[in-house]
């Protein structure tokens, strides 16, 4: 099994979120985060005086497919969540050891 | 039944007079005094609501983590107001010719308030010519009140809440009392044709110097000025409620000056209220344009906070005389008090002045070019008597507020701690959050 981490602009939620339904995946947790990466925050003007945003808003998804899926589930969010400009995010893909569901107490693969 | 005879009598009664012929040419002499006593009332009211106005705008403008603390500060200010005005403050005003020192002092300080009697007659009204004591009362406090307001946003974020209620008490009882009975109450300022037809000066201006002083003895929220002289912003938490505030100041405008026109029992009053509410509202739009059009040019993006000051930057402008201008005129003046907004707003920041509303740019800068530009349409006016008005009313209000905010900093404290100011006043003053059920 692998777990995918998806940092992606706030606005691509939906048409990640469409992607993944087509390929049946069945879960996904998302949380409004903040950051930086390349891009290294952006500056703005309030009331005469420039600052710099920091960290910026960005939408983590995190979903835990099955080993075969994994690389239909990253390109999907890849071409969903793409514009090709800078701040499109990235995608980190991590072994997952065990997954169990806690009202049945299935394990493994079953539990997703 | 017998209670809708009665409610319905003074109406039949009502009609009745209307159709008479003498009404058909001006108004009976009693109806003066009702015409009168309705606008104070119903520009009582607006101006009251300003002070939703002033809260919103604040409440917008400040850090969620200080937000329960400025509507408390809002709604107490308006409350202690109200009972200085009562005390001492109606009374200092109006001396009604009854002068201790001639044309400065009054001799009816200090003494409270006092309305007519209950169900007064013609005969027993203060004064049949003019209106009730009472509706006179009530518009003349929300004046008071609204000065008062304009304190609360400057110093925002980093007060003790009871000094700063405290100094709130003084600015309404005696402060703004005095200086205005100069001008409203017949005194010398008045004697010398110094012109303010509602307050660019007298009110707006003086709220705007007892903030700048409460700045400077204050000192900036820690974090603002960076040791390399950058200014560091501290972003308004909710730009809605401060739009809100500033659409409710503006319509309160229409009472602030309208009504100050202090009479409406006659063709030329009637319609003399009505080119104040055209000018006030074509003020206020040209000073939202001109911010409009400066932010985009100067910034390459409009900044919706300069806008809304300038709205209400236009609309002080045109607060010393809504009359004599027409509707262009007024729309430039406004205008002139954008751009005022746009370049006094970063000076304020060089000079390491901390003004978390931009009340000192709107109110007393806009303040003084309202009061200067009387001179423009006004054939009465004379430069010299509104210099002398500007410079007497600020000296005195800059010096005295000066020495206020330095005796409660020196005795009681006004700044809370470092920590409590990173924790947010609205832990550490009051322990309510204003949104409790979000989680930072």
């Amino acid at each position: 099994m692998k777990y995918i981490i998806a940092i992606i602009q706030p606005g691509k939620l939906d048409a990640v979120h469409e992607a993944l339904g087509v390929l049946g995946i069945s879960g996904m947790t998302v949380s409004e985060v903040q950051g930086y990466g390349r891009q290294k925050g952006k500056s703005e003007i309030y009331r005469g005086a420039e600052y710099v945003v920091n960290f910026i808003p960005k939408m983590k998804i995190e979903v835990a497919v099955e080993k075969k899926t994994a690389d239909d589930v990253v390109s999907a969010i890849k071409t969903a969540a793409g514009t090709g400009k800078i701040g499109d995010g990235k995608i980190f893909v991590l072994s997952l050891e065990d997954a169990i569901r806690i009202r049945t107490a299935e394990t493994g693969a079953d539990a997703l | 039944m017998m209670r809708l005879i009665k409610i319905l009598t003074p109406l039949v009664a009502g009609l009745s007079i209307l159709s008479t012929p003498a009404m058909a040419q001006t108004v009976p002499e009693h109806g003066v005094f009702v015409l009168n006593s309705l606008l104070f009332l119903i520009g009582g009211f607006l101006v009251m609501f300003m002070a939703c106005g002033f809260c919103m705008l604040e409440a917008g403008l400040v850090r969620a983590k200080n937000t329960t603390t400025q509507l408390t500060k809002n709604i107490a200010l308006f409350s202690i107001a109200a009972i200085g005005y009562y005390l001492v403050g109606y009374n200092l005003m109006y001396p009604l010719g009854d002068w201790a020192v001639d044309g400065v002092l009054s001799n009816l300080f200090p003494a409270v308030a006092v309305m007519e009697a209950v169900g007064v007659s013609a005969d027993g009204a203060d004064d049949i010519t003019y209106a009730s004591t009472a509706s006179d009362y009530f518009f003349q406090l929300m004046f008071c009140a609204a000065t008062a307001s304009i304190v609360s946003g400057t110093v925002a974020e980093r007060i003790k809440l009871w000094p700063f209620l405290l100094f709130i008490f003084i600015l309404t009882a005696l402060i703004y009392p005095f200086q205005a009975s100069w001008k409203w109450g017949g005194g010398f300022l008045d004697a010398l044709g110094f012109l303010d037809f509602a307050g660019s000066s007298v009110v707006h201006s003086v709220g705007g110097y007892a903030a700048l002083a409460g700045a400077i003895v204050l000192g900036a929220r820690h974090g603002k000025y960076k040791s390399d002289g950058s200014v560091s912003p501290m972003p308004g938490a909710n730009l809605p409620l401060a739009t809100l505030g500033t659409f409710i100041l503006w319509l309160g405008w229409f009472g602030f000056n309208g009504g100050s026109q202090l009479a409406m029992g006659t063709v030329g009053d009637v319609a003399d209220v009505s080119r104040i509410f055209a000018n006030t509202n074509a003020a206020a739009a040209g000073g939202a344009i001109t911010a409009l059009v400066l932010t985009q040019v100067l910034y390459k993006k409009v900044d919706l906070t300069m806008v809304l000051n300038g709205a209400l930057a236009g609309l002080v402008s045109i607060t010393a005389e809504p009359l004599t201008p027409g509707l262009g005129v007024a729309t430039l003046i406004g205008g002139v008090g954008g751009i005022i907004v746009v370049f006094a707003v970063p000076m304020l920041d060089k000079l390491k002045i901390d003004d978390v509303v931009g009340a000192i740019p709107v109110h007393l800068i806009a303040g003084i070019w309202g009061t200067l530009a009387v001179v423009i349409t006004n054939p009465e006016a004379t430069l010299m008597a509104q210099l002398t008005g500007i410079v007497v009313i600020g000296l005195f209000t800059f010096i005295v507020s000066l020495i206020v905010w330095t005796i409660l900093a020196k005795t009681m404290g006004i700044r809370v701690s470092e920590e409590a100011e990173m924790a947010g006043l609205d832990n550490s003053e009051l322990g309510m959050d204003s949104y409790p059920e979000f989680s930072r």
